[in-house]
């Protein structure tokens, strides 16, 4: 029946568009009055298109999606202009009339798929009830039939099992196996891979894109992510403070963009066209040269070229599994490797790869199984407490998410200061002094003082972090998925100012990321990790140009946007 | 799970010697004669008293009462109260009219507190949100003994809706107005608890995510804000049936409940010490049972909740 109606709509309206948003103004009522989110959007999917809209968090990307299922948050409401779906306008049409439309018209895929899925039902169940409201047949072998579509193995079986049992990447096959389970003519996909690791990433958008192909299902795909829009959508819709600044074939916009947020966007795309970042680079090795004859004799013995030292390092945790019963789940196995003083070391790998592990153990907040940990010379698990203190002021960390590593009822002066008065440096006027250089030095205003965390952007945030890791002059920085949080232009930006720290401060950093287009702006050393253990090292460009495992070749192959050639000032620039 | 289940079971061992001890050791230390107090303002008849003072062990020394105590529950003869009728008895007649009193009053919070909390959820900031928010304040506010006699005196009484008084049978009709007031404070916080949840679940995305799938808004409601509101509020009242079973003395003095609040509250007057640890300890028993319970239901409605040994 629904393959009879979609020829018939096929031929009858070729050139229809099946979704048509015309001037749309979304807006929010907040304590501080009405807020226009969404300005003068206009977007056109044709059937069987894949439409992308791009743009950062804040843009208005989502909140147009939302519009156009009708699900904008209770105090959201479109102001202005017309959501036609297939020449209907359904910008103001009824609740009864948007939930015929849900599911058998128009599907979603939602961003997370951890909070996205009732976490007290079985899997089977909320298919069953998807099948069900619609109106088609929605016994088990339907349910199993859909979930094995989207890719799931052992469909059966897994029915009948918890979200919580399901690992991210399943999850994400449920909730697409829901969005298609009937078969809409439209899809919206809200970021619906970016909060999984880049190889599931891959699969699951190759298989997302099959199945649209096969039932030829438009898709709505908003993502913040240039390269995957280029790679996955026909036409690419670019907005910017809730108007579309740019929209038009893919290719065609990210080699010619227009607008210059497209420009800067498409410049600051971590894909792999873009190198290091130069900066850095030329200022560490201009200073290295410089400084590197003059000091080598005085300060060889006490100065090391390698600051630190892994060395067979292994980590196992004990697994409870019921009745006193425990298994080995070895973290970390037998990882060797040295970071350069002055350099940045990059440890990538999936989550699950021992990758923070590794840098948990550095700072020295976890013990070893065995193996050392060499710092300056000194196994730091021969350290005593006063050692280890002396160590920490060495050795700081810059942690993932900004928004759960700074003390919420800290002032940001305070959280700056905090480690100077923890480890007694100079008095009240001498820290004031120091936290303003910090600020300084991580371009933030001086009266952001006295702010607190809340009242800051991502960015900001992140900047605090890393004016707080520097407050005592560290040799290493450890940072783990420092830049991951945020937005591509942000961490262009966060990138820039650790690159452009570490040539005036010959900082060593150890970047733990999963993200090889970071790895690659940053990094000098490339180590790769793959369940517990180190299965490739070397240069960053060497690792790149000439990936040696199969590992780190797929990994290399998961990058959105990897095969897409840049015009090169737009890379460089 | 079975292994769970044994676990908290022999946890109860430690929790009835403790509180059996507690609480004997502090009936113990009460001030005053018992015995004396039993004569009234007659002279006391030391003979007369020797005897009693002999047959409830109060001429031995704590430890040996505390045993004897202990050792008539295992033969199953728990000894008898003042009046000299056997204390399982007593128990026996009071518990189950109490046990009525509690389950009707959790029956009332539950169903309308949840019904309430749920509306009062959906509709955060209108009207009846606003009125029944400030309501529950009010009740929660107010203490108990006030709204009962307030209520005993307006319905019970000018009204004739309901009995002003529980009869000895102490019946469900009888037992209605009483129960209500028993439930009254727990009823505004169940529908507290279940309007902060309800709102929190609300914006869930798996809310929204439903919702996409072009479910009904009923649906939605009751499958998905409704369930996952409703573990918290469970928590809260499984804990509250062994609350509202001790909490009942007021209720029951008000109302003349002859339950075992008016029982203990007669036993801790006249020192009766068997009396007392049997109600306390039976009522700890109760407590400690609902409890596991709860915790059961909970793993029962939360599947992410497993519990290994």
């Amino acid at each position: 029946m629904n393959a009879s109606v979609e020829i018939h709509e096929a031929g009858a309206s070729a050139e229809r568009p099946l979704l048509e948003i015309k001037d749309l103004a979304i807006s929010f009522t907040t304590s501080n009055g009405e807020v226009n989110a969404v300005r003068n959007a206009h977007l056109t999917v044709m059937p069987g298109e894949t439409v992308a809209i791009v743009g950062e968090s804040g843009s208005g990307k989502s909140t147009t999606a939302l519009a156009a299922i009708g699900l904008l948050p209770g105090n959201g409401r479109v102001a202005a202009g017309q959501v036609l779906f297939d020449g209907e306008d359904i910008a103001h049409a009824s609740e009864k009339r948007m939930i015929e439309l849900r599911g058998n018209s128009i599907g979603m895929v939602p961003q997370d798929p951890m909070s996205n899925l009732n976490p007290v039902w079985k899997i089977g169940y909320q298919v069953r009830e998807t099948l069900k409201a619609n109106g088609l047949p929605s016994g088990p072998d339907d349910v199993a039939k859909v979930l094995s579509e989207a890719g799931l193995p052992d469909a059966s079986r897994r029915a009948n099992q918890y979200p919580h049992e399901f690992s991210g990447g399943m999850r994400q096959r449920a909730l697409i196996a829901i969005g298609l389970s009937c078969q809409p003519r439209l899809l919206i996909a809200d970021e619906p891979t970016s909060a999984l690791d880049v190889t599931v990433q891959r699969q699951i958008l190759d298989h997302l894109d099959k199945m649209t192909t096969e039932l030829g299902t438009a898709v709505l795909l908003i993502t913040h992510d240039l390269g995957l829009a280029a790679e996955r959508a026909d036409k690419v819709v670019v907005m910017y403070r809730g108007q579309v600044v740019e929209s038009g074939p893919s290719l065609e916009l990210l080699r010619n963009p227009q607008h210059p947020y497209t420009q800067r966007l498409v410049a600051s795309a971590p894909s792999l066209a873009s190198r290091r970042i130069q900066a850095a680079k030329e200022l560490g090795v201009e200073s290295g040269d410089l400084l590197a004859p003059a000091e080598d004799v005085a300060v060889e013995t006490s100065m090391p070229e390698e600051v630190l030292q892994i060395e067979n390092l292994t980590k196992v945790f004990k697994l409870r599994s019921g009745f006193g019963r425990s298994t080995d789940f070895t973290a970390v196995d037998n990882v060797s490797f040295s970071v350069k003083r002055g350099t940045t070391t990059a440890i990538v790998g999936e989550s699950g790869s021992g990758k923070s592990t590794v840098a948990q153990m550095v700072l020295n907040l976890l013990q070893p199984t065995s193996g050392k940990i060499v710092f300056d010379g000194v196994d730091t698990s021969t350290l005593n407490n006063k050692e280890i203190f002396a160590f920490r002021r060495r050795v700081q960390p810059i942690f993932q998410d900004p928004y759960g590593s700074l003390d919420p009822m800290y002032s940001i002066f305070r959280t700056i200061e905090e480690p100077l008065r923890t480890h007694k440096i100079g008095d009240k006027a001498s820290r004031e002094k120091k936290v303003r250089e910090l600020l300084d030095q991580v371009a933030l205003p001086q009266s952001t003082m006295q702010r607190y965390p809340n009242e800051l952007s991502g960015g900001q945030r992140q900047r605090v972090a890393i004016a707080r890791a520097l407050a005592l002059d560290p040799e290493v920085i450890i940072c783990d998925e420092a830049v991951s949080a945020l937005d591509v232009l942000v961490q262009a930006q966060v990138l820039n100012l650790l690159a452009d720290l570490q040539s005036r401060l010959g900082l060593t950093y150890l970047f733990i990321t999963h993200d090889l287009a970071v790895v690659r702006q940053i990094a000098d050393h490339v180590c790769v990790m793959e369940k517990g253990k180190l299965v490739e090292t070397g240069s960053t460009d060497e690792v790149f140009d000439s990936p040696r495992q199969d590992y780190t070749k797929a990994l290399l192959n998961a990058i959105p946007g990897a095969h897409l050639m840049l015009p090169p000032e737009a890379a460089t620039a | 799970m079975a292994t769970y289940i044994l676990k908290r079971f022999l946890q109860l061992i430690p929790v009835f010697l403790g509180a059996t001890l507690l609480v004997y050791f502090l009936v113990f230390s009460l001030p005053g004669d018992p015995i004396v107090a039993l004569f009234g303002d007659k002279p006391v008849n030391e003979a007369v008293a020797a005897r009693l003072r002999e047959q409830y062990h109060l001429d031995q020394p704590f430890w040996i009462q505390y045993l004897l105590y202990l050792k008539g529950i295992f033969t199953f003869d728990l000894g008898q109260d003042f009046s000299g009728r056997p204390i399982a008895a007593v128990l026996g007649e009071v518990f189950p009219v109490t046990a009525r009193l509690a389950v009707m009053a959790l029956i009332f919070e539950a169903v309308f507190g949840i019904i309430f909390g749920l509306i009062a959820g959906l509709r955060k900031g209108k009207f009846f949100d606003g009125t029944v928010l400030v309501a529950s304040l009010i009740v929660i506010g107010i203490p108990i003994f006030v709204l009962g006699f307030l209520l005993q005196f307006t319905i019970g009484v000018q009204l004739g809706w309901a009995k002003p008084t529980v009869s000895s049978a102490a019946t469900v009709q009888d037992l209605i107005l009483p129960a209500i007031v028993l439930g009254l404070g727990s009823f505004a916080y169940v529908l507290r608890l279940t309007r902060t949840s309800v709102i929190e679940n609300m914006n869930a995305d798996y809310v929204r995510t439903a919702t996409a799938k072009g479910l009904s808004r009923f649906r939605v409601v009751r499958v998905h804000i409704l369930r996952n509101s409703l573990i918290p509020v469970i928590t809260f009242l499984g804990a509250d049936l062994g609350a509202l079973m001790g909490g009942a003395i007021v209720t029951e003095g008000i109302f003349n409940v002859p339950g075992v609040g008016n029982r203990l509250y007669r036993a801790v007057t006249q020192g009766e010490g068997p009396t007392v640890v049997s109600i306390v300890t039976v009522l700890v028993l109760i407590y400690v049972v609902s409890n596991l319970l709860v915790d059961l239901l909970y793993a029962w409605l939360d599947p992410r909740i497993r519990y290994d040994a």
